[in-house]
């Protein structure tokens, strides 16, 4: 135990002696936090448009200033042609534009038309916006004439998330990406920098059993982790209002698993690696990546084609993004995640046996 | 002058050999990023075709049946199923098998008929926000539709409001996603691998060799630059070809301007890579700062949401990322075909980030410790 101690005590000397990296370790959570909570999201606002407005009246005035008055649209300017309006498009100065014919007030009882052109680069963007403008001189127009609206009125009521946060999507997310990224990542290179140096060699001859070289190797990373999932709760909690509906014990319970299933992970990658360099292009290929993109973190796994989806299976940060969705904000019990569990657990069980098999195998 | 030339030619046959040599982290170098370009686009779809509803008809009038064929032949909507009750479609949207919940209150076309107004209620599962949003704003698109089709019987509207779809006709998601991927992956081949470099040499401990030789610090930073110059540019001449092969897209605009902005982008987030080689120590924490300042540039160059939806002190910030002016280049050369005169603006701009991180990785490197 004493061994095991001063073991433990020389990985906190390597970790907390190089400063900017340990550093980094905890500022990240923070960042990503604070972006994903205010930065980023596909929320439209302040789209700029321009108008070339070959009536001039007072119908097209007023419906330009009820578009502008909308948060969605921000008015630019008036263009005199269509050349004026293809230039500013090439140049990324505007979204939409908006076309009125010439004597529209005088037609407008008989037939005319309203053009929108919108930049359909992002074709999300673009269908919300002509969808908004659409609705709102629609409803303009008729609110002038002696047209009365009648029909179906939908209403819309918005469940577990009536703010309509992104937050509340992503923090899962963002837990699930940091505990590969500290706990896979820093464990395997951390290990491969030993074999790099040659260190490695000094501890498999000194008496110490193997098992505790890599438990002592692990645990300042999980410790860390444990740290980040407590900062991350903590920020999502009281600076963006993220509520944890279910237990919080059930919760750390459950990023606890995780983060087992994620250093076995890295266990793994260190018994393959033997530069620095291949283990970062390894975790950064094979986990990394596939936990932004694979893991429903960012993109929806429903958008996928099937090949991906059923790859997303074997994505370890599926299952707990899913589980700790399910207990942060759906206020489901332990009962309710228990296949998730089962499946982690699964994982971490296979992956440890698969590294010991390939550490013996090294030994020899 | 000659002289300085034949130097520089012995440390790029060094380099390069050395690339050579490793024969792993050459086919990762490639194969990475032509695997980014293959996965990506379908993985980064915001694209809202899959949304699942749960109908509930309580009225099982001729008017709630035709609007439920409506949504149900709309191409957003994957599959409607219908359940009995609201209590069994929430069920069903706890299990996240439905997104959307349409239900249709009992006598609704009878108080349509006599009221002339009537209102049915969809129940969003917000926890993905974005989905909800759209899903929600697409059936109400479906449903003003189908009370035109009600009430233009008597009345039609004078007033057309026409849509276009510019330089992207056919909402394709891809068309949007593929050209930013492209310009991010050279992003990680000038940043992140040339990062690795200076500070792997550090480590081993062969910089020292470097250091007691006359060469110049920027000749030998110029030795360093110059392949991954090479490799980025080779990349993204397979990048060009790929997407044309596999998706189908071709620049609309000039491949010279593609090829100019990106020679001088290189140039500058090498600068940026080899700036924080020299001032680490070890890989790993090299590795570290540009996983830090990558993931800051991906989030805020707008290649995932769009940055005018950002809050204002966001925006500042992405004016100082390089990524972001790749991006939106690729974008507007790829789809709207924008010519060298209406991104001028755009080359200063990399022109700067050249100067300014290639100066930095000058100061940084010393050849003392």
């Amino acid at each position: 135990m004493k061994q095991f101690l001063s073991f433990l005590q020389k990985e906190f000397y390597h970790i907390f002696r190089d400063l900017r990296t340990t550093l980094i370790m905890i500022v990240i959570p923070i960042v990503l936090v604070v972006l994903f909570g205010y930065a980023i999201t596909t929320e439209i606002k302040n789209a700029r448009f321009v108008v070339l407005d070959q009536s001039r009246d007072v119908t097209t005035r007023h419906l330009i200033d009820r578009l502008d008055a909308n948060a969605y649209f921000d008015f630019y300017k008036q263009v005199e042609n269509f050349d004026e309006i293809e230039t500013l498009f090439r140049q990324n100065k505007i979204k939409m534009a908006v076309v009125f014919p010439p004597d529209f007030s005088k037609n407008r009882e008989i037939k005319t038309e309203i053009q929108l052109l919108a930049d359909a680069s992002d074709p999300n963007e673009s269908t919300v916006l002509i969808e908004y403008a659409t609705s709102i001189f629609q409803s303009e127009l008729r609110r002038n004439s002696d047209f009365t609206s009648v029909g179906i009125v939908p209403v819309v009521r918005l469940l577990y998330n009536p703010q309509m946060k992104d937050a509340y999507n992503f923090v899962p997310g963002v837990m699930g990406m940091i505990l590969i990224l500290i706990c896979s990542l820093m464990t395997s290179v951390g290990i491969v920098r030993e074999k790099e140096y040659g260190s490695m060699e000094v501890l498999l001859v000194s008496p110490l059993k193997s098992v505790y070289i890599i438990l002592a190797k692990a645990t300042p990373y999980l410790l860390i982790s444990f740290v980040n999932i407590l900062l991350i709760l903590g920020l999502s909690y009281f600076l963006l209002d993220v509520p944890i509906v279910g237990s919080l014990w059930v919760v750390i319970f459950l990023s606890l698993v995780y983060a087992l299933v994620a250093l076995s992970l890295g266990l793994l990658i260190s018994t393959i690696a033997n530069t620095q360099q291949s283990a970062m292009l390894i975790c950064g290929m094979a986990l990394m990546l596939p936990v932004i993109l694979l893991s429903g973190m960012i993109f929806p796994i429903e958008n996928m084609p099937w090949i991906l989806q059923v790859l997303s299976n074997l994505i370890p940060a599926r299952w707990y993004i899913v589980a700790l969705r399910d207990v942060m904000i759906k206020g489901l019990g332990i009962i309710d995640i228990l296949p998730e569990l089962t499946i982690l657990l699964l994982m971490t069980f296979f992956l440890i046996l698969l590294s010991v098999k390939r550490f013996k195998t090294r030994l020899e | 002058m000659m002289n300085k030339l034949r130097i520089l030619r012995f440390l790029l046959e060094k380099e390069f050999k050395q690339i050579k040599r490793d024969s792993l982290l050459l086919r990762l170098m490639i194969f990475i990023p032509l695997l980014q370009l293959i996965v990506l686009p379908f993985a980064a779809n915001f694209e809202m075709k899959n949304i699942n509803l749960a109908i509930v008809d309580n009225d099982h009038s001729p008017i709630s049946t035709r609007l439920t064929d409506k949504i149900r032949s709309s191409a957003y909507f994957n599959v409607a199923v219908e359940q009995k009750s609201y209590e069994s479609a929430l069920f069903f949207m706890q299990k996240n098998k439905a997104d959307i919940i349409v239900e249709y209150p009992s006598r609704m076309e009878n108080k349509l008929v006599r009221e002339g107004k009537a209102s049915l209620s969809l129940t969003a599962n917000a926890v993905n926000a974005t989905k909800a949003g759209l899903g929600s704003a697409y059936l109400a698109t479906i449903i003003r539709q189908y009370n035109l089709d009600l009430t233009s019987v008597g009345k039609t509207s004078s007033v057309q409001v026409k849509s276009m779809y510019l330089y992207n006709p056919y909402l394709d998601y891809k068309a949007y996603m593929v050209p930013g991927i492209l310009a991010f992956l050279l992003t990680l081949v000038g940043g992140f691998l040339s990062a690795l470099n200076i500070v792997g040499e550090k480590e081993k401990g062969t910089i020292e060799q470097i250091n007691v030789t006359p060469v110049p610090k920027s000749l030998f930073l110029l030795s360093k630059l110059i392949p991954f110059w090479v490799l980025g540019l080779f990349i993204l001449t397979l990048g060009l070809l790929l997407s044309w092969i596999i998706y189908g897209f071709v620049p609309v605009g000039r491949l010279w301007v593609i090829y100019l902005f990106a020679a001088l982008y290189l140039i500058a987030l090498t600068g940026l890579g080899l700036a924080v080689s020299s001032i680490s120590s070890t890989q790993q924490q090299a590795m570290f700062t540009m996983f830090f300042c990558n993931m800051l540039f991906a989030l805020l160059s707008g290649l995932f949401t769009p940055i005018s939806s950002m809050p204002g002190w966001a925006q500042t910030i992405t004016l100082f990322n390089p990524v972001r002016y790749f991006v939106e280049v690729m974008r507007m050369i790829y789809l709207k075909g924008s010519s060298f005169s209406d991104i001028t603006g755009y080359f200063l701009i990399v022109c700067l980030f050249l100067v300014l991180f290639n100066t930095f990785a000058v100061i940084g490197y010393r050849k003392k410790s």
